[in-house]
Formats: C-alpha cells, sequence, structure tokens
C-alpha cells in the first residue's frame, strides 16, 4: 500500500480527494435539506459542456467547467423557482447542455479517450497544480459556508421560518447555487462530471439517517465520502479499474445501508 | 392607558383588483393578546405579512413603538412542510432561529434555547427528531423557536387549527403563560371563537370593507354572533 503512495499522481489524488471529500460532504448536507439532488445532476452535464468548452478555447477544463457552472446554476436556480416546471426545465437544459458538451469536444478535435477522462474522472491526470486550484477552491468554498453557516441552516432547514425572520433567501439561494457549482466543478476532477451528484448526495443523504443536527451530519457526511473517495483510490490502483466505479458502489453501500438501518430503527 | 407596541393607522393594502383594506385602525397595546378573527380571505395573513415588515402597505401606517427595529417578532406560522422524514431534532430546530455569525451557539444562545424548551415543555424531549414528534408537540416546537430570541410580540397565524381540542388548549396555556408572565405581546390569529373568547384581551373582527376592534370582555352576545355569522360556524 505504501508504494502507491510513491507514485505522484497517486499523492496528488489523496490529496485532492480529501479536499473534495471535505466540501462534498459539507455542502452534500445543504443540497439534501434543500432538495437539490437533482439539480446537482444537471450541473454535472452543465459541467461536461463547459470542460469540453474550455478545451474547445485552449483553456484548463476546470476554467470552462467553473464559468459553466456558475452562470448557469444561477440562471437554473431562477428558473426552477417554481416547482411545478422544475423537472422540465431542468430536463430540457441537461439535453441541451450535454449536446454542447459533445459538439464542444468535436469541434476541439480531442480523442473520445479525452471524453472519457471528462466524463469519467481520471486519477492519472492530477498535476501538482491541480491540487492547488483544487485546494483554493475548495477552502474558498469552506470559508464562505462558514460566513453563511447560520442563515444558510435557517433557510435549508426551515424556509418558511427563515423568510418570516427577515432572512435575505434569495441571496443565500443564490450564493448556494455559486458553491455548489465551484463544488461541482472540483469534484469532476476525480469522480467525473457523469458522477459527481454521487459525492454531492449520496453521503448526506446516508448521514441524516445516523444523527440529527446539522453539525453532526456535515461531519459524518464528510466521513462517508473521505472513506468513498479514499478507499475508491486504493482499489482503482490496485485492480486497475476506474475509481468513480469504486465511489459510486461504496458510497451506495452507504446509503443503502442507511436505508436499511433506519428500517430496522423505525420498525423497533 | 398601557403605551401602544404597534399602532396600525389608516392602513390600506391593495392589490390589482383588489382592496384588502381600505382604512384600516387599530392598536396593540404593549402585553396585550389580540384576536384577530374573520373568515378566509379576508386579509388575515396580508395583516400579519404587513406587521411582519414583509409587504409595503398601500396608503397609511404601520407604527412601531420605540421603533420597528426594537421590535422584535416572533412568528408561528400555519403550514410548515416537516414530514416524518424531518431529520432535525426539536434542540436543534428551535436552536435555527438564532441569528449570529459564529458557526456554533455561544452558552448564552444554548441557555436561550434551553429556557425556550423549558416553557415549553420539550426540554426532556429535545433530542428526539422533530420528524417523528407528535401534533401538538411540534406546534410547541414552532412555538419554542418563535420565542427563542425573546421577542416583544408573538404572532400566531392560526397555528391551532390542525390540533385537537385538548392540544389547542395546552398550547394556548403555554401562549398565555408567557403573555402574563414575560409580557409578551400576543396576536393570535383564529377561526375559533371560544379560544379568541377565552384567551383574548382584545379583538379585531376583520369583514369585507369592514373592521370592529373592542374588549373581548365587553364582547356582546350580538357581536359574539355576529363574529360568529361571518366565520359561518
Amino acid at each position: 500500500m505504501l508504494s502507491m503512495f510513491s507514485l505522484a499522481f497517486m499523492r496528488n489524488a489523496y490529496f485532492a480527494g480529501t479536499f473534495i471529500a471535505i466540501i462534498c460532504g459539507t455542502i452534500g448536507v445543504f443540497v439534501i435539506a434543500r432538495n437539490l439532488s437533482f439539480l446537482t445532476h444537471t450541473l454535472s452535464e452543465i459541467g461536461f459542456a463547459g470542460a469540453a468548452f474550455g478545451i474547445f478555447m485552449g483553456w484548463t477544463a476546470l476554467s470552462g467547467m467553473l464559468i459553466f457552472t456558475v452562470v448557469s446554476s444561477v440562471i437554473v436556480g431562477q428558473m426552477s423557482v417554481k416547482q411545478s416546471r422544475r423537472e422540465a426545465s431542468i430536463s430540457a437544459i441537461s439535453a441541451l447542455f450535454i449536446g454542447l458538451g459533445i459538439l464542444f469536444l468535436s469541434l476541439s478535435k480531442q480523442t473520445s479517450s479525452y471524453a472519457t477522462s471528462i466524463l469519467f474522472g481520471s486519477v492519472i491526470g492530477i498535476a501538482n497544480t491541480d491540487v492547488l486550484r483544487v485546494a483554493v477552491l475548495s477552502a474558498i468554498v469552506l470559508v464562505v459556508m462558514l460566513a453563511l453557516y447560520r442563515p444558510l441552516k435557517f433557510d435549508s432547514f426551515d424556509a418558511i421560518g427563515a423568510r418570516v425572520s427577515g432572512l435575505w433567501t434569495t441571496a443565500i439561494s443564490v450564493v448556494f447555487l455559486v458553491l455548489v457549482a465551484m463544488s461541482v466543478s472540483v469534484a469532476a476532477q476525480i469522480v467525473g462530471s457523469l458522477l459527481i451528484f454521487i459525492l454531492l448526495t449520496l453521503p448526506a443523504a446516508a448521514a441524516r439517517y445516523f444523527v440529527h443536527t446539522v453539525s453532526k451530519m456535515i461531519f459524518l457526511a464528510i466521513g462517508f465520502a473521505l472513506i468513498g473517495v479514499w478507499l475508491g483510490l486504493y482499489l482503482s490502483y490496485v485492480t486497475n479499474l476506474p475509481v468513480s466505479f469504486f465511489i459510486a458502489a461504496i458510497e451506495c453501500l452507504f446509503y443503502f445501508g442507511a436505508l436499511g438501518y433506519q428500517r430496522l430503527h423505525v420498525g423497533s | 392607558m398601557t403605551e401602544p407596541l404597534i399602532a396600525v393607522q389608516h392602513l390600506a393594502i391593495t392589490f390589482p383588483n383588489n382592496h384588502v383594506f381600505k382604512d384600516l385602525n387599530f392598536d396593540i397595546p404593549t402585553g396585550d393578546f389580540l384576536t384577530v378573527i374573520g373568515e378566509n380571505g379576508v386579509g388575515k395573513t396580508t395583516l400579519i405579512r404587513a406587521l411582519l415588515g414583509l409587504l409595503k402597505p398601500t396608503a397609511g401606517a404601520i407604527n412601531y413603538y420605540p421603533n420597528k427595529k426594537a421590535i422584535k417578532i416572533g412568528y408561528v406560522p400555519q403550514f410548515r412542510n416537516l414530514d416524518q422524514e424531518y431529520p432535525l431534532t426539536i434542540e436543534d430546530f428551535v436552536g435555527l432561529n438564532l441569528k449570529g455569525w459564529r458557526p456554533w451557539l455561544s452558552k448564552a444562545e444554548h441557555r436561550q434555547v434551553m429556557t425556550a424548551l423549558a416553557v415549553t415543555n420539550l426540554k426532556k424531549i429535545r433530542q428526539r427528531p422533530l420528524g417523528m414528534a407528535s401534533g401538538g408537540e411540534k406546534q410547541r416546537a414552532y412555538l419554542a423557536q418563535a420565542i427563542v430570541q425573546q421577542p416583544q410580540l408573538l404572532i400566531l397565524d392560526e397555528s391551532t387549527a390542525s390540533l385537537d381540542n385538548e392540544m389547542k388548549y395546552e398550547l394556548l396555556d403555554l401562549v398565555q403563560n408567557l403573555n402574563q408572565t414575560s409580557q409578551i405581546t400576543v396576536l393570535f390569529v383564529t377561526h375559533d371563537l371560544p379560544l379568541a373568547k377565552k384567551y383574548g384581551k382584545h379583538y379585531l373582527a376583520l369583514r369585507p370593507g369592514q373592521q370592529e376592534y373592542g374588549r373581548v370582555a365587553d364582547m356582546s352576545v350580538e357581536q359574539l354572533k355576529e363574529a360568529s355569522d361571518a366565520l359561518n360556524v
């Protein structure tokens, strides 16, 4: 196992994966509380288009992703205010952005293996500069989260109470969507754009069945995400199979385990 | 005469094609228990939204004494979509309403939460997930959250509507106790005339295009009957 850390790309993957797990676990608790799981899925696809656009423009994939996800998260958030049209508008936007992703990839004349690494993630491609970018973005997300913690918690877990208490709930929503967009872009480095929503939803969704305060949910969700990422990277290293498969499988285990625990607990 | 906490003067609120109020006037004296009665659609919730500052009056004024900033308002809404899977404990839910920038609660804030839980008889079950609580316990948790900031004015918007009789009286006994011991001014919106009569000190009966304000104790049988007719009860 120690020989794994003698490889620079594995060390980088572990560093980046740790930051990703921390911000996904933290943001995920609020994503679940605000019923935004579906939106994170859409942002994943928008992230794919953004990455392809970044490559097409000759930028980094992360820059393209950040621009696309941040701008579109605000637009999607505004469009999805009304529950009645949420699903249709999100489906339409997903379709459009997957199409754009394919278009930009085709225009940039990248090989299909490049598309695969954007969609499914790749640990081999993480350089020192990527780790630094991920660390800086994660730090920004965490600092803003901490500054907004109480109002965000109130609005996420009791929207009606927050509104009547005079909180500026629209501003909180917009800032939160931007944080989600940044987390999506960062997490795509390892799990790929197709499976980002796994780290943003499943650890937090599982945590709420075991603990019942926001702070404990955050810590447990970070724990589930960290185990998934660390173990996934290790299993990927020893089997030479895609890391995103292992992370997805481990997080699903946590989630279905939590559902089973809840059933036993409530049933008893 | 007790100083008013809030004075509503010539208040008019108009939506497109709908004059909710044209010339509404009443005072809420400090320490009062004002019950607002009226049929559906007469503007009770609109009035509350205006008092909370969420809706701008078309004309007239709502004056707060000494000023709007100095008055903390606790609000217990009629509906909240908290289902059985709602994860937070009653204690965590009550603490949501504490404003501030520090992510964790200070000792003083923790004491505020405990006090709110104690006066609403929720201290023993504070670690229970709110989703698993009964209807009456949920309403008491909403009340505890509304009073955790120690407000001067507590607004209950049909908060007893979903409760059975025993729970209604239990909740309002708590509110009456707060009104009498902590001098919290109460504005209670209800359809339930027996409750309005039992707990209210003043009443404001809203009817389309008119209003009636007075002391509950002075309410005559005829007035009670009129109010009943207006509510179709």
